[in-house]
């Protein structure tokens, strides 16, 4: 690790100060020190904001406002997200183990960078997303765990967060402050596809902060859930997961929110399943062809393109579950 | 201001690159914190921060200061084992041991979530006000620790038994 040094902010204002146009902001560690460790990160300063505001409460439109330093599990086990967002409390419970929960912050969870091994491996790999312009190995090595969407002949690193497809379903936005002032943005428009600068994950502009997350009213999100389809049973990056919110009147779906993980380079909002479900009859053959829209342009590597079929079946197989179980 | 830990304040390292797994073992001599992957993924290194599971070797230990701390070694009462110690030895809950106090304070940590009715991935009713300690839920909140010896089934045993009776 190399040296750096280190403060403390009290809150939003005081770590912009301290961080300026450089510093790097440090949540609960549980990915950044990490990678500071391998070498994969050098920042020269970090300032920790783990101590910023962690309030979870509502929104006046009847939403939910998540300060950004609210860790992982104060999420999960928030009645309110539990009642009124299921889906988002089962993504963040199926991530990491129960340290890292108790650990990361949500601001931190989406600055999550990929596991790509490449991408870790500083001494022994080429990788555009660590060292812009070396290439990536990962499109001729072994690349099983890699994305079927979204992808470039730059990089096809999935993007590795579970809290997040949950967010991108949910039209959760983002609160920015920055030296500039505060701004907005939709969770589906911050991270960025690796077509040109894989090495630029999102569009925080220098010294810009996450202050927090705002879910908006959504009573369709009551009735959803999250599927994570995994090597191991726990505690283990998705293979393909799946965030769902489904509304069935009369046989037809009225309302449906779908989301990818384990296969995209970014959280991966599935619109084109989305606008194939509206108004179809709720029957699994309809849920499945609507899968396959959403991953009719998936680009196949030599190892993951298992891929395509498992998310066409775990897509079906929640969506039936939703639509089965709904009141 | 110091971290404390186990009731003693511990002055922070000048160095901020020293993680709290770090100034547990090499600047405070308390060993019983252990070093397994360095990365976060084993769990050996759990110890409770303000009574939250966490993970020492990704913490920096300037991190936590003015927080207090708790290791194996702030378990036991004296000689008197704390009663999931005990229940450890009770049920062969190890082979090498290596694991075992990560295993324990993560033990305590996640009774203390089920307590509050944190749920997990395998709760099914997540407006549950109330969860039961299945063997599925044991599993999967202990998840995040790892025994390379297969030691699993005594562990279970040792931290069932230990609900059970805290429960009584």
């Amino acid at each position: 690790m190399t040296p750096f040094t280190f403060a403390r902010a009290e809150n939003a204002p005081q770590a912009l100060q301290l961080a300026g146009l450089h510093g790097r902001f440090l949540g609960g560690g549980t990915n950044l020190v990490d990678l500071m460790r391998e070498n994969v990160e050098q920042p020269a300063s970090l300032v920790d904001v783990s101590g910023l505001s962690r309030e979870i409460a509502e929104t006046p439109e009847g939403g939910l406002r998540i300060g950004a330093a609210a860790r992982n599990t104060a999420v999960a086990e928030h009645a309110l997200v539990r009642a009124r967002y299921p889906m988002l409390a089962r993504a963040i419970l199926a991530g990491a183990s129960a340290q890292i929960r108790n650990m990361a912050t949500v601001g931190g969870n989406l600055l999550q960078r990929t596991r790509c091994a490449y991408f870790y491996d500083v001494e022994g790999s080429r990788c555009n997303r660590r060292a812009p312009g070396s290439g990536c190995d990962a499109l001729e090595g072994f690349n099983r765990y890699h994305a079927v969407l979204g992808g470039s002949p730059q990089c096809v690193a999935t993007h590795p967060s579970d809290m997040c497809v949950a967010l991108a379903a949910l039209d959760a936005e983002l609160l920015i402050e920055g030296p500039l002032g505060a701004r907005r943005v939709a969770l589906t428009s911050f991270h960025c596809l690796p077509v040109e600068r894989p090495e630029v994950e999102n569009g925080l502009a220098a010294g810009e902060l996450i202050t927090a997350v705002e879910l908006p009213a959504l009573p369709l999100a009551a009735h959803s859930t999250y599927r994570k389809v995994r090597d191991r049973s726990s505690y283990a990056f998705a293979l393909v997961s799946v965030a769902a919110a489904l509304s069935v009147e009369e046989g037809r779906v009225a309302d449906v929110r779908l989301a990818l993980g384990g296969v995209g380079t970014v959280p991966w909002r599935a619109r084109k399943a989305e606008a194939a479900l509206i108004g179809s009859a709720a029957s699994a053959a309809n849920f499945r062809a609507a899968a396959e829209v959403e991953l009719e342009g998936a680009q196949v590597l030599r190892d993951n393109g298992f891929k395509i079929e498992l998310a066409a079946r775990t897509v079906t197989m929640v969506l039936e579950q939703l639509a089965g179980s709904e009141a | 201001m110091p971290v404390t830990v186990n009731g003693n304040p511990i002055d922070l390292p000048a160095d901020p690159r020293v993680s709290l797994l770090d100034l547990l073992r090499e600047h405070a001599g308390l060993t019983g914190t252990k070093k397994g992957c360095n990365q976060g993924a084993c769990g050996a290194c759990t110890v409770l921060l303000d009574g939250d599971r966490v993970l020492s070797c990704l913490t920096l230990a300037v991190q936590v200061e003015g927080r207090a701390v708790t290791t194996i070694e702030g378990l036991a009462d004296g000689d008197t084992l704390h009663p999931l110690q005990a229940a450890f030895v009770e049920h062969d809950g190890f082979q090498c041991g290596y694991c075992t106090p990560g295993q324990i304070c993560s033990a305590i940590g996640m009774l203390g979530e089920l307590a509050r009715g944190v749920p997990s991935a395998v709760t099914d009713d997540l407006a549950a006000p109330a969860i039961a300690l299945t063997h599925d839920e044991l599993r999967e909140r202990m998840s995040g620790n790892l025994c390379r010896c297969g030691a699993h089934n005594g562990i279970v045993d040792a931290i069932n038994d230990y609900y059970l009776e805290a429960a009584e």
